[in-house]
């Protein structure tokens, strides 16, 4: 009875030289054992009935929480709608079907919305994409040379803690007022932890590691290719998820300040603020907090995609 | 000097190792071992035995003294079994191969050999993620094969596995020995894996690490893994353990 342990995990815990033959040992002694009778029987579907109850268990616990929360605030939504704010005040705070009917079903309110969502989308991700090949870049560089890094880091860290608004004007001064400082400032506020994941990365290899390299006489490039970027993976790939993140704001942001040419989800925000639409205004923070629900869910897919098989990465 | 010396896998010569911190790890370490010798080191811990291993490796410079050794192809076997966690089995063990530029049918008939030898046929795909310690540690031992070094050198390999799998590991180690006929450089703590696996055994004292008695083992290879139960292994056992007493206190 003992013996009913999937063949997986006794391979893995087997550590006789016989080690290959261990899953057909196991598989052939369960079958013997259920014929020999009725005390078999239950411990045999114990396990996997209990298995069945806590996967539906789990289930219904994972789900169930954000499902009630969810009603709860949207209750909460329509209490504050009709119970607190009173008609004239209203706009404030349309409730949620009105918001569902004039900021989602209604075609062209859709449309406009969608259209500045998909132009602000294609900033955040071309702003990720450029911060990804400096950020890569220059961590790179950093773990190459100790010189470099200690060069480059404390400037890398004042451009983190200056705060966006301070340089708005400069931005625009340089730049221009149109995609091109949207772009940037998506750069800026995606690059930093693009960096500092990275350099952490490629610095995380262990020192046997490291050592073994070296007794093998593997030059720097090897090194890197072979030992540094993929040690770094898993770092990288956290860097991503926040930079990702970070990005989409960075587009929204961007939107407010310099918002010639196209319109991004953020001039319309605006827009829609100006002209007390509330509920295309709700509507529109719904769809650009989806789309940054959206891109860090694809990278985190990226992740599973890319380093799961290896990497036993906890993830959200 | 060198005379004697000539034929060796590895030779130090009078090594010392003071680190600039001020301690003296190594002083008047002199040994040489040739093919079909396996010699094991046993000391207490942090008596510098490891680092003996950095310094034939070419790891580490000593202070003082010479080491000759050909580290065109050195096995060197690390104390944790250093696995790429990105590499399969396979992958991992055709790394070294790959480092010196073997090309890819070389290496996959090199790998192909060493996997049988460490007995992981049917394990050639799995990640280091999902293989217990004593895979994870026969992965790295078959990744050295793979250059069939003529001088292994094993830096206590086996202290983070269990009691059942480290015997089993001890055995196919000395099997290994026996069919590759390479001179080994063993370092450990444990007496009776020393005595089981070596030709000889040296006895390191601490702080700093000098080589205070050498002990012949008279078994011959293979070795049955009884003979650990065996009075004359006991015996031997019992007057290693003493002179390692002796260099501690």
């Amino acid at each position: 009875m003992t013996m009913q342990a999937s063949p997986e995990s006794e391979t893995r815990e087997s550590e006789t030289s016989t080690l290959v033959e261990a899953p057909e040992e196991a598989a052939d002694t369960t079958a013997p054992e259920v014929d020999q009778g009725m005390p078999a029987v239950v411990p045999d579907d114990a396990p996997k009935a209990y298995r069945l109850k806590s996967r539906q268990r789990e289930a219904v616990e994972t789900i169930l929480p954000p499902l009630a929360l969810g009603a709860a605030l949207i209750g909460l939504w329509y209490y504050i709608a009709y119970g607190v704010l009173d008609e004239t005040r209203r706009f404030l705070m349309r409730p949620p079907h009105q918001v569902l009917e004039v900021g989602f079903l209604d075609s062209e309110n859709i449309s406009d919305q969608l259209n500045a969502l998909w132009s602000s989308t294609q900033v955040a991700l071309i702003g990720l994409l450029i911060a990804i090949c400096i950020g890569i870049f220059l961590a790179t560089v950093m773990s190459q040379a100790k010189i470099v890094e200690r060069a480059v880091f404390p400037f890398m860290v004042t451009l983190q803690a200056i705060p966006i608004l301070a340089i708005v004007p400069l931005i625009g001064f340089w730049w221009g007022y149109g995609r091109t400082s949207r772009l940037v400032v998506c750069v800026i506020i995606s690059l930093f932890p693009i960096i500092v994941n990275t350099l952490f990365g490629l610095l995380s290899a262990e020192r046997a590691m490291h050592d073994l390299f070296t007794l093998h006489r593997a030059n720097r490039l090897t090194r890197l290719r072979k030992l540094m970027f993929p040690a770094a993976l898993p770092a990288v790939f956290a860097g991503l998820r926040i930079s990702a993140g970070l990005s989409v704001i960075g587009a929204i942001v961007g939107d407010f300040f310099f918002g010639r040419g196209e319109a991004g989800i953020g001039q319309l925000l605006r827009r829609y603020a100006n002209n007390l639409n509330g509920e295309e205004l709700l509507a529109s923070v719904i769809l650009s907090s989806a789309l940054g629900i959206v891109v860090f869910w694809v990278f985190g897919w990226l992740q599973t995609l890319i380093i799961g098989k290896w990497h036993d990465s906890r993830q959200v | 000097m060198k005379t004697a010396t000539q034929n060796a896998a590895v030779a130090f010569d009078d090594i010392g190792m003071t680190f600039p911190d001020g301690t003296e790890a190594l002083r008047n370490v002199t040994l040489s071992i040739s093919k079909g010798e396996f010699v094991t080191i046993v000391g207490p811990s942090g008596c510098g035995k490891s680092t003996l291993l950095r310094i034939a490796s070419g790891l580490l410079e000593p202070t003082a003294g010479t080491v000759e050794v050909d580290r065109q192809r050195l096995g060197y076997v690390f104390q944790d079994a250093t696995l790429l966690p990105w590499r399969t089995v396979r992958q991992n063990i055709e790394l070294l191969a790959e480092l010196h530029g073997i090309d890819a049918a070389e290496r996959h008939s090199l790998s192909e050999a060493a996997i049988e030898l460490v007995g992981l046929v049917g394990f050639e795909n799995h990640y280091p993620k999902s293989l217990s310690g004593g895979m994870k540690m026969r992965t790295s031992l078959a990744r050295t094969l793979t250059l069939k070094p003529p001088l292994f050198l094993f830096d206590e390999p086996f202290g983070a596995v269990d009691e059942i799998t480290r015997e089993h590991l001890n055995d196919e180690t000395q099997l290994l020995f026996k069919s590759e006929g390479f001179a080994g450089l063993f370092i450990t703590h444990s007496i009776s894996e020393a005595v089981f696996m070596s030709t000889s055994v040296l006895v390191m004292s601490s702080r700093p690490g000098r080589l205070v008695e050498r002990f012949e083992v008279p078994f011959s290879y293979p070795r049955n893994p009884d003979i650990r139960f065996e009075p004359d292994f006991a015996l031997l056992s019992g007057e290693i353990s003493k002179a390692l007493r002796g260099s501690h206190s």
